[in-house]
């Protein structure tokens, strides 16, 4: 029984760590190239649960929602990116922090503004709305593995498309040393908005994957940033490998930890104490692993800079 | 078992692929001015790193004053007595020429744990960095912001500063780079006297100022030592100026 | 060069100029909180009161902030963290009866203590945006500790019986004097760290903001300098929160969240980085702007954003930059 229980957990702990990774990826490779402190990564997440619950209303159909999502996210990204990202590549990473900071404070008003601050609602499309038994007696829902399926699917693009093409090797070379690749005539503005727009997609397109299992509200995107954050730092900066493996361990510790820490401080404790500190121990797991590992290794697993 | 105050035992470093410091070997000895001389990329400001502290070796032993150093940090060596220069001006730009040279004369003067009291105004630190910015010919200059200064006399701060550090040997990474001549002239002037005081290694592209200091010289090719000895007698090596071919006159 | 703070924007403190202005603006912005207290006699004294009483609590957290930001090029994204041990060691002890004000910050100041060592050993291991992160994650950690803990409000918070009691006295109880107190305690902090800054300690933490390679190269190991430092600021802080949690009476959660770290560090840009009366002034015009645009729309945060952005972009160094504070 336990052992079914288990199984349900590693695959939220799966899907969860998969869609940090659709996250992270996007901030690991702005990190690593361009050295720019993005903080309004989370609320880009927003924007693509937003942008899906609008237009699935609007179309009445998830995909076609989806589909239409997509673009707008890039195109928003790209907006800021012109309007506000440019002027800050430059700058101190003080100067980033503040002006994204900014960008967050706006965007969580503004989406409050335009849709209220009750969470919106976004269906499940019907075809993938129920449930598969996975183990003896368990159901887990379809949604969900389509979400795994579909996370590690992009994983796989990403890696090809970063290890197999030249598009992956001029980025690899900007994450270690932009100012190289620039000097070897590559044209790293196009470079930079291309990362940015691809960043900016992904983390759109994760927004608009969890928008029908979330709650689609303002400040959505806050705590994942910095879930975001904590994987890069401990997957390293620049690295998408880092990225994809810190995700999934720190999807995996979340969910995990938040269920079997109250059972397994019942060994040592009384049950309401081991039920009251193993909620309050759960949250910080992750952040004990990351102070960890940045113990150990202070530029993260997998440095692309050394 | 030698007693030279400082001693490079088989010294590597290798970025990746890239072997840096290939097996150097050398001792500096007493009352000695030694230069180490060699072309472009050969590796000499990563050795004046490796031996200093900033650059980690990996493999090797460095001796100095007796003591194995090799794992320690930078400041540590520093406060044993072996300081550095950089070869590319590193100063404390918004501080004051007195106030750059004032830290340095700080960090050997007693406990920087201190709370109160206004560190600009310590007297004792005062007199001793105004005595070797005049020593320096920066007497007039002390009060100006560091970055402020003329090329050539960041240079001789560069140099100012690592004295007030109470070495007990120089490090010095090329620091008469980008130098007038007159410029250069003083720097070497001030360099004859200090090495009567204690034992320098000097990395010099100026011909001149090598065979005009050093008491030895030591060429390094390719992270290698491929000649060590006398000025004269490395003038006179054929690797040597095979390996200068096209860049310098010696 | 992303890797220190836009050297441009902190001043240096050596001219004689500098000197007469680091008198003159402090000098003006404490006679000014002085005499606030008197507004009673024209009406509203309350409200009035209450505002000033605020801002004087984020100034303080702000300055000891600018000691990290400002003189040792650390930007901690976590600082607010320090603002909420200090603010719930008052609301804990206080729920079960110690309302003692010394006590509690006591307290406050060794919890913090401790809670700074450990963090800040661990961050200060890492350099540039990993800093960042690392101290934005801390925070967070304590944040949702703050929100676990059932039987202290959790994510709704705890509401203050009483305000700390001095000397088995509620003379907190009387605005003015609680005014009056944190009046004291942010002179004295401000002195303090006037005293900080110019010390042998506090010029070794200003060269390291400088040129850290050169520090280690004249024998100084800067890890232990910036430790030092933020432990010193995290403390400072805690002791914000105290007077935060006696001010409103009320603590929750959402005291020590990221985004009350980054209104600290908006705080400190906006007033002038690296000068201690900057982060006043930029908590006082922070503090009043939020207030002002929050009557005109609820959606006041649209302005503010903006604000913000067009500051980092355009007007570096920020009002003390403005009023000429910048070298």
């Amino acid at each position: 029984m336990t052992l079914t229980l288990a199984l349900v957990q590693i695959l939220n702990g799966l899907q969860f760590g998969l869609i940090l990774f659709l996250i992270a990826a996007g901030l690991t490779l702005v990190f690593g190239v361009m050295d720019f402190i993005n903080l309004a990564h989370g609320v880009q997440y927003m924007v693509g649960a937003y942008f899906v619950a609008a237009f699935t209303a609007m179309t009445g159909s998830f995909l076609y929602g989806l589909a239409l999502a997509l673009p707008a996210a890039l195109a928003f990204g790209l907006l800021l990116e012109v309007l506000i990202f440019r002027h800050l590549y430059d700058r101190s990473h003080l100067d980033q922090v503040l002006a994204t900071f900014g960008v967050i404070i706006f965007l969580n008003q503004a989406v409050k503004f335009v849709w209220g601050a009750a969470p919106l609602n976004v269906p499940i499309p019907d075809a993938l709305s129920g449930t598969i038994e996975i183990a003896d007696g368990m159901l887990y829902p379809v949604y969900r593995l389509v979400i795994i399926a579909v996370g590690l699917g992009v994983g796989l693009a990403l890696y090809l498309v970063v290890n197999k093409t030249k598009l992956g090797m001029l980025v690899r070379a900007g994450a270690s040393n932009a100012a190289m690749v620039s000097a070897l005539g590559v044209n790293i503005r196009l470079l930079f908005t291309i990362v940015f727009g691809v960043g900016a997609m992904l983390a759109g397109f994760a927004g608009a994957m969890v928008a029908p299992i979330l709650s689609v509200e303002p400040g959505m995107g806050d705590n994942v940033l910095i879930l975001a954050f904590v994987v890069i730092v401990i997957g390293g900066i620049g690295s998408i490998r880092g990225a994809f493996i810190a995700a999934l361990l720190i999807g995996l510790v979340d969910t995990l930890g938040r269920f079997f820490a109250p059972t397994l401080l019942k060994l040592l404790l009384d049950p309401s104490t081991a039920s009251q500190t193993g909620r309050a121990i759960a949250p910080m797991l992750i952040y004990i692993l990351m102070a960890a590992v940045l113990f150990f290794r202070p530029s993260g697993l997998f440095p692309s800079k050394q | 078992m030698s007693t030279a105050p400082l001693q490079l035992q088989n010294l590597r470093k290798s970025y990746g692929a890239l072997v840096v410091t290939d097996d150097v070997s050398l001792d500096i000895h007493a009352g000695e001015l030694h230069a180490i001389i060699g072309p472009n990329g050969a590796g000499k400001t990563t050795l004046i790193h490796q031996i200093s502290g900033l650059a980690k070796s990996d493999s090797g032993r460095i001796v100095f004053d007796g003591q194995d150093v090799t794992r320690l940090t930078m400041s540590e060596r520093a406060k044993l007595g072996l300081v550095r220069s950089f070869q590319i001006t590193s100063i404390l730009p918004r501080f004051s020429a007195l106030e750059n040279v004032a830290l340095a004369v700080q960090a050997r003067s007693g406990s920087s744990f201190k709370f109160l009291g206004n560190a600009a105004a310590e007297r004792e630190l005062n007199d001793v960095a105004m005595a070797l910015l005049a020593r320096f010919g920066l007497a007039a200059r002390a009060s100006v912001p560091a970055g402020q200064m003329s090329h050539g006399e960041k240079r001789q701060l560069e140099i100012a500063i690592a004295l007030a550090a109470k070495p007990k040997l120089l490090l010095l990474d090329e620091p008469l780079a980008g130098t007038s001549h007159d410029e250069s002239q003083r720097l070497i002037n001030t360099l004859q006297e200090l090495r009567r005081e204690l034992p320098i290694v000097l990395i010099e592209h100026d011909m001149d100022a090598v065979f005009a200091l050093a008491d030895r010289v030591s060429v390094l090719v390719y992270g290698r030592i491929i000649a060590s000895g006398t000025p004269q007698s490395i003038r006179d090596n054929a690797d040597v100026r095979a390996a200068y071919l096209g860049e310098e006159a010696l | 060069m992303n890797d220190l703070i836009d050297l441009d924007a902190a001043p240096a403190l050596a001219a004689p100029v500098q000197a007469r202005r680091v008198v003159i603006l402090p000098l003006l912005l404490f006679a000014i909180f002085a005499l606030v207290p008197l507004a009673g006699l024209w009406g509203s004294q309350g409200f009035v009161l209450s505002i000033v009483t605020r801002i004087m609590v984020l100034a303080l957290a702000a300055m000891s902030l600018d000691l990290l930001i400002g003189y040792g090029a650390m930007i901690s994204f976590g600082h607010a963290a320090f603002v909420g041990l200090g603010a719930y060691s008052v609301a804990i002890l206080s729920s079960h009866g110690i309302t003692d004000g010394f006590v509690q910050l006591g307290v406050a100041l060794a919890v913090s203590f401790v809670f700074a060592l450990v963090t800040g050993a661990i961050s200060l291991r890492t350099k540039g945006v990993y800093f960042i992160m690392i101290t934005l994650a801390f925070g967070q950690m304590l944040y949702f500790l703050g929100t676990s803990l059932a039987a202290y409000g959790g994510d709704d918070g705890l509401t203050l019986a009483s305000r700390s009691t001095l000397f088995g006295s509620k003379i907190l109880k009387n605005d003015i004097v609680l005014y009056y107190v944190v009046f004291g305690i942010l002179l004295g902090a401000y002195l303090l760290l006037r005293g900080i800054v110019a010390s042998r300690f506090g010029r070794v933490l200003r060269g390291i903001r400088e040129n850290p390679v050169r520090m280690e190269a004249i024998g100084f190991a800067p890890y232990r300098y910036q430790l030092t430092a933020y432990v010193i600021a995290g403390m400072i802080a805690a002791v914000a929160g105290c007077l935060l949690a006696n001010q409103t009476e009320f603590v929750s959660p959402a005291y020590a969240s990221w985004q009350r770290s980054g209104d600290l560090i908006f705080a400190i840009v906006l007033g002038g980085l690296g000068s201690l009366h900057g982060a006043i002034i930029g908590a006082a015009v922070f503090s009043l702007l939020a207030d002002i645009l929050s009557h005109y729309t609820e959606h006041w945060a649209m302005l503010f954003g903006p604000i913000l952005i067009l500051v980092v972009l355009f007007a570096r160094g920020g009002i003390g930059g403005l009023l000429g504070a910048k070298s």
